[in-house]
């Protein structure tokens, strides 16, 4: 794969077959459901991707770097409801925001110490930390399970927003990738995380600031969980926290992974989770036309996980020579 | 001596220092940290929650554990083998709802019920192995994914058959009993944790399949090149978890006699906690059921403690999260870091004051006083040999040393240009011996007590001795057992130098300087080895006395050589007859005058000597400094040393040239010859002796003339 410039036709990669995959399902949706092909719907598509895509934005930084990270939906979802919380009982809303900051980057950076300096594997610290986060903040900072967006709070009206008839989070989810394209493809750093993410060791003989980076991706990616956790709670006018619960971070990895991001890092890039984001939101939105009761959903979207990553482990195969121990 | 060097006579050889790294190398410290956080754990629970350990209590809670239990063993063997299962949770529910299935809605037996459970898990555990095991995919990416799905799955399942299973008439004395029935006083859940562990406990520690998880766990790709069959090893990993997941499945259907949406719910992190916390490394190879035991225990304890202690939603998770940050994190570091503390903390250095010596310098005027006669030694096997610690001649006049390879090579008389390999024994053969029939006695270091029949049979006599109560180390293995010499009843009496360092560490145990030698016996009659005399520094050579009634053995880094009495008033008590040499003594033998010979490996140095009254300079130079800038005994020079019977300095002669013999560890008087080896050498060397008996030799010195 050619991590710049357009899709290879001529040789398959995943990314190509997604990217086929997406246009020929876009097709028969188009021809086959109903009000499919209608703009209400075509922007519906969009804006469910939305936050899934900017999850996936964090995501995919942080995968490119060779790493995972598993407490993001924790972090998206209880930094909100804290700050929410905060709000609702009256604490004033800069000093609330202030802590919600720099409570998620203190998270950010836990996690990228405890992988950079302590060696931890990825996987475990942060799922450790969104297991704390969400017990932390469940059981010590909230009291119930959702809490609402106050009435005429500015969250509230972010999701009022429409510019175009199409909702923020549309040209928030646009401005991020071409900010994250235009950083992983033309700045210093960004191509530094490809040479940490391909081969850590190397990067660092050569003199690329692997640790301190690698704490920097992990920040990064707690930041932009939470301004899809805003973003959420802006059109929806409250933050369930049972979002923890449920699959969305499964959904995340897919469409980092279904993409074409390989996960043994170095790979990939902004185009790779529009790709992904485009086959699940019109996977999601077709299923949901057809009236597939969610719990098939799951199953279905889990079936096509495995199918990706069993792919993904078919085109870039693991060798017993040269494969890391503890590589789990 | 000064204050200062009181106070550090007093920090140094009063503080046991030594023992933080002796119970380092100890194994059973990677036990002892989750065993303490197990005490520590029910000690807090059950001081705090009232009731905990009371009986109806304790059954409840060991109920659950019996099915936790089974999920950790299962994880256990997965992350054993190098893997992670987190499908766990979705086993055991989809398990749990094919047992319930089978006995409420198609109203089977019981035991068709536990079929089903078991054929549920097993395939999926094929299916997890399949993908991890033989498609090479991550098995942290891939069994999140199962877990995924299974848990879609059941749920669909669970809210399709909910209501039927509520209407269903099925019941079953079987199933009560399995779900709530006690067995001496213990649930069949317990009971059933307790058989698995066992069995996968003597299948890991005592099985080639067992072994061969450890081993691919341990390293993947060594074990691939050894030829073990990777892929099938890790797929059956899974399939076991499985297993052991549908089994705990079965039980909690018997035990609430049905599903529900929260089967299983948070159980792979549970289970993945529980063993990390209890010390099973990520990344395979390290680890037991036991000690996945000990993670479940801790695990299951905490949580349903804070429930039962009235915490709110969320409590759980955050408990859970901060428990495998911690137990995560010191596992790596643990791993990762052991052998820089050990290696920081091992070497624990002692005070000691040298005595005053008198120079050996040529032309000095004393006793001691090196000349250069040992230049002029003819060689033998120049460049052929390599470390001729030890040299004997035999009857026949042939010379026998061992070499660093393991070997005790035989030069023929009576040029001693032909050689041959006498016999191979491994380790490094140092001192010898003929005993009385003309087998070969060797110290063998690293290895223990060897003896060479003349037909070349090798038979280990002794590797280790009875082991003292009160030392940590392990003092019953011989570490580097040095020379050997046998006294007229046939017993062989010979020198461990050092508990605490192997062989080839020698030089630490120099620096360190803490006396941990030995002398220990060998008798021929029952095999048994006892030890003697202990707390000296690096006991070394070991010579019978002409009449047999005493032997001296040389203390090296104390510069001293000791008299053991054998019999008469003193038997079984050492006194002092040479102190304060100016060079190291090493090996001891007689003379035809009726004297001794002694050899020196090296020379004492102001510098070392006066770093012996700076333990804390020693410390830190092993810390801190590269090993070939470490100081150390000048091991450069060295000479063979002639005493009498009171130990009376007679003669000592050296190689100043240091061109033939710069250290000399050995030396046998044979028909008016020297032999002369030296541990580091690439020769023996043989030299002339003036006015010597030509016709002594000391096969008929130690048993008379020939048979």
């Amino acid at each position: 794969m050619n991590a710049i410039g357009w899709p290879n036709w001529r040789r398959l990669n995943q990314e190509g077959i997604v990217f086929a995959i997406a246009i020929l399902l876009f097709a028969a949706a188009a021809i086959g459901l109903p009000g499919f092909l209608t703009a209400d719907n075509l922007v519906a598509i969009v804006r469910s991707v939305s936050v899934l895509g900017i999850l996936a934005l964090g995501m995919a930084v942080v995968i490119i770097g060779r790493g995972i990270d598993l407490s993001a939906v924790a972090i998206m979802a209880m930094s909100v409801a804290w700050y929410l919380q905060l709000v609702n009982t009256g604490t004033s809303d800069g000093l609330a925001f202030g802590y919600v900051l720099a409570g998620v980057l203190a998270i950010g950076l836990l996690n990228g110490f405890l992988v950079a300096y302590a060696d931890v594997p990825a996987i475990f610290v942060t799922l450790a930390t969104g297991s704390f986060v969400f017990g932390y903040v469940r059981s010590q900072l909230i009291t119930q399970d959702a809490v609402p967006v106050p009435g005429g709070h500015w969250v509230e009206l972010l999701g009022g927003v429409r510019f175009l008839d199409i909702p923020v989070e549309v040209f928030v989810f646009a401005g991020l990738a071409l900010l994250f394209f235009l950083f992983l493809r033309y700045t210093k750093w960004g191509r530094f995380i490809y040479f940490a993410g391909d081969n850590p060791v190397a990067a660092r003989n050569i003199g690329v600031p692997v640790r301190p980076m690698l704490v920097l991706r992990y920040m990064l990616s707690a930041f932009v969980a939470l301004i899809a956790g805003l973003l959420t709670a802006a059109s929806l006018h409250s933050i369930n926290t049972r979002i923890v619960n449920s699959t969305l971070l499964y959904d995340i990895v897919l469409v980092a992974v279904i993409g074409g991001i390989g996960l043994s890092g170095g790979r990939g890039g902004v185009r790779n989770v529009l790709v992904g984001a485009a086959l699940i939101g019109i996977l999601l939105n077709a299923m949901t036309i057809i009236d597939i009761p969610l719990l098939y959903q799951n199953l279905i979207k889990a079936a096509i996980l495995l199918g990706a990553i069993i792919v993904d482990g078919i085109i870039n195969p693991r060798d017993e020579q040269t494969a890391q121990q503890g590589d789990i | 001596m000064n204050f200062r060097e009181r106070l550090q006579a007093w920090r140094y050889n009063l503080v046991p220092d030594h023992l933080v790294g002796e119970i380092l190398t100890k194994r059973w410290t990677d036990n002892a940290i989750p065993f303490l956080a197990l005490v520590a754990t029910l000690g807090v629970f059950g001081s705090i929650i009232p009731g905990f350990f009371k009986l109806t209590s304790l059954q409840e809670s060991t109920r659950q554990l019996g099915e936790f239990s089974l999920v950790v063993i299962g994880m256990t063997v997965v992350m054993l083998g190098g893997g992670i299962d987190l499908s766990v949770g979705s086993i055991f529910a989809l398990s749990c709802f094919s047992a319930v299935y089978v006995f409420f809605i198609l109203e089977q037996s019981v035991w068709l019920a536990l079929a089903a459970a078991l054929a549920t898990g097993l395939v999926f555990g094929a299916i997890n192995g399949y993908l991890v095991g033989y498609l090479r995919l991550r098995a942290f990416l891939t069994t999140l994914v199962t877990f995924i799905f299974g848990r879609a799955l059941f749920d669909i399942l669970v809210t399709t058959y909910a209501a039927d299973v509520q209407l269903s008439q099925a019941s079953s004395d079987v199933l009560d009993f399995i779900g709530d029935g006690t067995f001496w006083g213990l649930s069949v859940s317990v009971w059933l944790a307790i058989i698995l562990a066992i069995v996968t406990h003597i299948a890991l520690t005592r099985s080639r399949p067992g072994w061969h998880v450890l081993a691919v766990g341990g390293s993947r790709r060594s074990a691939h090149n050894a030829g073990i069959r990777v892929r099938r090893t890790v797929f059956m990993t899974y399939v076991f978890s499985g297993f052991c997941a549908s089994i705990g499945g079965f039980l909690i259907a018997c035990r609430l006699s049905g599903a529900g949406p929260g089967t299983g719910l948070n159980l792979e992190i549970m289970a993945l906690t529980a063993a990390v916390v209890g010390g099973v490394s990520l990344g395979g190879g390290r680890g037991s059921v036991i000690k996945g035991l000990m993670g479940a225990i801790i695990v299951l304890t905490m949580t349903n403690g804070l429930i039962r202690l009235g915490y709110g939603t969320g409590t759980n998770q955050m408990v859970l999260g901060i428990m495998l940050a911690v137990a995560v994190t010191i596992d790596i570091r643990w791993l990762k870091n052991r052998h820089k503390v050990l290696n920081e903390v091992y070497v624990a250095p002692v005070y000691l004051k040298m005595g005053e010596t008198q120079s050996a310098a040529p032309g000095s005027g004393t006793s001691y006083e090196l000349d250069n006669r040992l230049s002029a030694a003819d060689h033998i096997g120049l460049g052929e040999l390599e470390g001729p610690e030890d040299v004997i001649l035999d009857r026949d006049d042939h010379l026998y040393c061992g070499t660093r390879h393991g070997e005790i090579v035989r030069f023929f008389a009576p040029d001693y240009v032909k050689s041959e390999v006498f016999a191979h024994i491994g380790g490094f053969p140092l001192g010898l011996a003929f005993d009385r029939d003309g087998n070969l006695i060797s110290c063998v270091g690293a290895m223990g007590l060897y003896s060479v029949s003349p037909d070349r049979e090798v038979k280990r006599l002794s590797a280790e001795t009875s082991r003292s109560w009160t030392s940590i180390v392990d003092d019953a293995r011989l570490r580097d057992p040095n020379d050997c010499d046998i006294a007229p009843d046939g017993r062989i009496y010979f020198t461990d130098s050092t508990k605490r360092y192997d062989a080839h560490d020698w030089a630490l145990d120099s620096i360190e300087n803490r006396a941990t030698g030995r002398l220990l016996v060998y008798d021929p009659k029952d095999g048994s080895t006892k030890t003697l005399l202990d707390g000296y520094r690096y006991t070394n050579g070991v010579c019978m006395a002409h009449d047999g009634k005493s032997l001296f053995f040389a203390e090296s880094w104390a510069c001293r050589v000791h008299r053991y009495w054998l019999e008469g008033p003193k038997a079984g008590t050492a006194e002092c007859v040479i102190r304060d040499m100016p060079g190291y003594p090493d090996n001891i033998n007689r003379a035809s005058d009726g004297n001794y010979w002694m050899a020196w490996l090296g020379m004492r140095t102001p510098s070392f000597d006066l770093s012996l009254r700076h333990p804390d300079m020693r410390k830190r130079m092993t810390r801190r400094l590269p090993q070939d800038e470490w100081l150390f005994p000048n091991i450069n020079t060295g000479g063979v040393v002639k005493f009498n019977e009171k130990g009376g300095i007679v003669e000592a002669m050296g190689d100043l040239s240091g061109d033939a013999h710069p250290m000399v560890t050995s030396m046998r008087e044979h028909k008016g010859y020297l032999f002369v080896g030296g541990i580091l050498n690439n020769r023996v060397g043989r030299y002339r002796i003036e006015d010597a008996d030509p016709n002594w030799t000391s096969p008929a010195s130690y048993w008379g003339g020939k048979p």
